[in-house]
Order: C-alpha cells, then structure tokens, then sequence
C-alpha cells in the first residue's frame, strides 16, 4: 500500500520535474551574471581557471560560509560520536605485508600530489577543494592499512584553526586596504598563466586547501577510531 | 536532453528509497543518490555543445572568450555542494550509528518514540 | 557520435546501478553500487567539460563517501532484512 502510495508521488513528482526542466533548452546558450565573469575574469583578476576565480573571488563569502558548513558538520560528528556507546567488538587485525609497503610509498606521494593540485589551482583544474580530499584520502589510506597509525588530533585541529583564520584575516586585510571583503588588489596581480598570479587567489586556496585536508581527516579518524578502544 | 532524464530519474530513485525502505542506512544511501542526482541536473544545464572548459590558458581563449567556453558559475556552485555532501553524509551516518548503538536495530519501524 | 552513444550507455549504468543499490539485501554490496554510481557520474562531468567537478567527485563519491558508508556498516550490521 505504501510503495504504491509512494510510486504514484513519485511518477506525479516527476512528471512536475520534466515539465519545469523541458523549459530549460540542453546544451546552448543562456547566459546571466556569468557573463561578466567570463569575459572580465581574466582582466579582473589573472587567474587562468575561471571555475577558481568565482569560487574564491567573486563568490568568495560564500565559500566561506561553505568551509564554516563543514567545520559545523565535523563539531557535530564529534559530539554524536562522543556520546555514542558503539558495539566494541573490535579485535586487533592486520593488513598484509603488500598492503603496507604500497601505502607508506603512496603516503607522502598522495599528500605532495594534494599539495601540488592545491597550489596549481588558479591555472589547471583544481584547486583547495580537490586538493584537500586528496589529501584526505591519503590519510584514508594509511588508516586502513596500519591498525596503529594515529594522526594527531590536536595537532590537525590547529592547523585546521589556523587554515580557516588565514581565511578570514586575507578577507580583513581585502577589507582595509582594497576597500571590500576578500577584495583582490592588495597585492600585485601578476602576468597572466604564471605561477605567482592572481593576486589573493593562490594564497586563499592554499588555506581552503589544508582546512579542507586536516578537516576530512579528523572527520574519519573520528568515526574510524570510535571503536578502537578496546 | 538525455542527462536531464536520466539525473531526474536519478533524483527520483533516491527518493523512492526514502519513502520506501525501512532501513536506516538504505534511506542514508538514498540521500547520497539524490544528491548526486542534483549535482548531475546543475552541471548540465551550464553545458553548451561544442564548447571547451572555462580554464583559460592558451592564447586564442583569451578574446571573446563567452563565445568558446561553457558556463563556469553551475560547476563553482556544485564544487562546494559535493564538498558539503560528504560532511552531511557523515553527520547523518554518526547518527545513525548512534541509534543504533541505543536499540540494536537499523529497522526504522522500531524507532517510534516520537510517534502519538 | 560514437562518445554520445557511450555517455548514453554511462546514464544507463548509472541509473541501473542506482536501483541496484537501493533494492540489494547486502547493505556493502549496496554501498559499492553507489560508489559506483558516483564514479560514472564523474565521467559524464568530464563529458560535461567540467573537470573541477570531475575531480572533486571521484576524491570524494568513490572515495570518501565509500569509507565512512563501510565504517558505519562495521559498526551496525550487514544485512537488511
């Protein structure tokens, strides 16, 4: 009774959906604000990846407000889970001799190749968000592989701190000397496609990058090692 | 055409686990499907055919460029709302977790407290 | 031509593996599918010519998504029933 309930909701959702997006033409043109962004981004701001250029400069405070979602989301884990008596069946295991040498070669490789997308970010596709779940994922692996490994956690909460003031401080600084939060003309813009362009930019997705890292770290050591303790 | 059927069809399938599953964690996958659903619907209505991605770094890109690349403002948009997914995704799978940890149960008809 | 037909057979995967992931009995059989289904999706990103997303979604929906999904499960049961 229910599943047909829900069926025919479903096929009276989705028709509404398909007449709203048949409105929608597929694959031309239908340009709004991104017009200006498009044309004007690379005047404006020297950056190669227009993609980077929206998100950190001129929608710049909404990605603040989406690292803050995350660090909200990450408290949140921290709490559910420090309150969460979880079955401790958990005994001690271990990975393969394979597993182990692959992941510590792969380690410090990964976590270079998360710093490399993160600093490239203003030229190739990429940036702090890519980057920083690269990262992340390296971390995902040694925790898989290794029972032992711990990353500190007062140590990834700090520098995560320290990411997110970084942040906040460049917006300040945009604020006092440029004349607009995250304003990008308090230092020099560069040349076009060089590696130290575009103003503000780098430095804002270097910091978007390790927040984005220590902070989806934590998030698994988090719910990985809540089981861990006997 | 075909993408926006085909992440409709998608939202709709994560919805119907939703409405429709009685365990906890195949409503949590629900949720993670509709969400890729709406991300696939956003970026595809910034496409346009022939069009090369928004990343600027050869010279004949460089004027009239809103005439050679597709819509870069969806794909800025979804870029964060994917980066917002995971963390959500975790949020509801500690609670879930947490539930269970309580009853012993992922049956969501067990959890009726707050029914009257 | 012959890369259109190909993204068509992509969206049907991907919806195919979709309702696999929600009517499967084993709930790692069922996160797996999703993961996959988030793989596929970052290949029609690429067809989409947004390679930003492209990445972003093969870190985090087959990746990341994958993990925490399989943590919960050890911590709570396998099979629905």
């Amino acid at each position: 009774m229910r599943k047909w309930l829900a069926l025919a909701f479903l096929i009276l959702l989705g028709f509404f959906l398909a007449k709203i997006t048949s409105a929608f033409p597929f694959g031309v043109e239908s340009w709004g604000v991104s017009k200006h962004y498009v044309d004007k981004g690379i005047e404006e701001n020297r950056g190669s990846n227009l993609v980077t250029s929206i998100v950190v400069n001129y929608r710049g405070f909404d990605t603040l407000g989406e690292v803050t979602v995350l660090f909200l989301a990450a408290t949140a884990l921290a709490f559910l889970l420090a309150t969460c008596r979880c079955r401790r069946r958990y005994e001690r295991w271990e990975a393969s001799l394979i597993v182990k040498a692959a992941s510590e070669t792969l380690y410090p490789l990964l976590i270079l190749f998360g710093a490399y997308i993160f600093i490239h970010g203003h030229l190739t596709p990429g940036g702090g968000f890519q980057g920083g779940t690269v990262i992340a994922s390296a971390v995902m692996l040694m925790l898989l592989a290794h029972f032992t490994f711990h990353p500190n956690h007062k140590a990834l909460s700090t520098l995560e701190g320290l990411a997110g003031m970084s942040f906040v401080l460049i917006g300040f600084a945009g604020l006092i000397w440029g004349g607009s939060f995250l304003a990008n003309n308090i230092i020099p813009l560069g040349q076009w496609n060089r590696l130290f362009s575009a103003g503000v930019i780098p430095l804002i997705y270097v910091a978007v990058g390790f927040k984005v890292g220590f902070e989806l770290s934590g998030l698994i050591t988090d719910m990985m090692k809540t089981i861990k303790e006997e | 055409m075909a993408f926006f059927v085909a992440s409709i069809l998608l939202i709709l399938i994560g919805l119907y686990a939703v409405l429709v599953k009685r365990n906890i964690m195949k409503i949590v996958i629900g949720l993670s499907l509709m969400d890729t659903g709406v991300n696939v619907l956003i970026i595809s209505l910034g496409f346009i055919r022939g069009r090369t991605a928004p990343i600027v770094n050869v010279k004949d890109l460089l004027v009239n460029t809103s005439s050679k690349v597709v819509d870069p403002l969806p794909q800025a948009l979804v870029l964060t709302a994917i980066v917002i997914g995971v963390a959500v995704t975790a949020v509801a799978l500690s609670i879930v977790m947490l539930m269970y940890s309580k009853k012993n149960t992922l049956e969501i008809d067990e959890y009726k407290e707050l029914k009257w | 031509m012959i890369l259109e037909y190909f993204m068509l057979f992509l969206l049907f995967l991907m919806l195919a593996l979709a309702i696999f992931a929600v009517e499967t009995k084993d709930l790692l059989a069922s996160v797996v599918a999703a993961g996959f289904v988030s793989l596929v999706a970052s290949i029609v990103y690429l067809y989409l010519q947004a390679p930003d997303v492209a990445m972003t979604e093969a870190a985090i929906g087959a990746g990341l998504t994958t993990l925490i999904f399989i943590i919960a499960i050890r911590k709570t049961e396998r099979y629905e029933k």
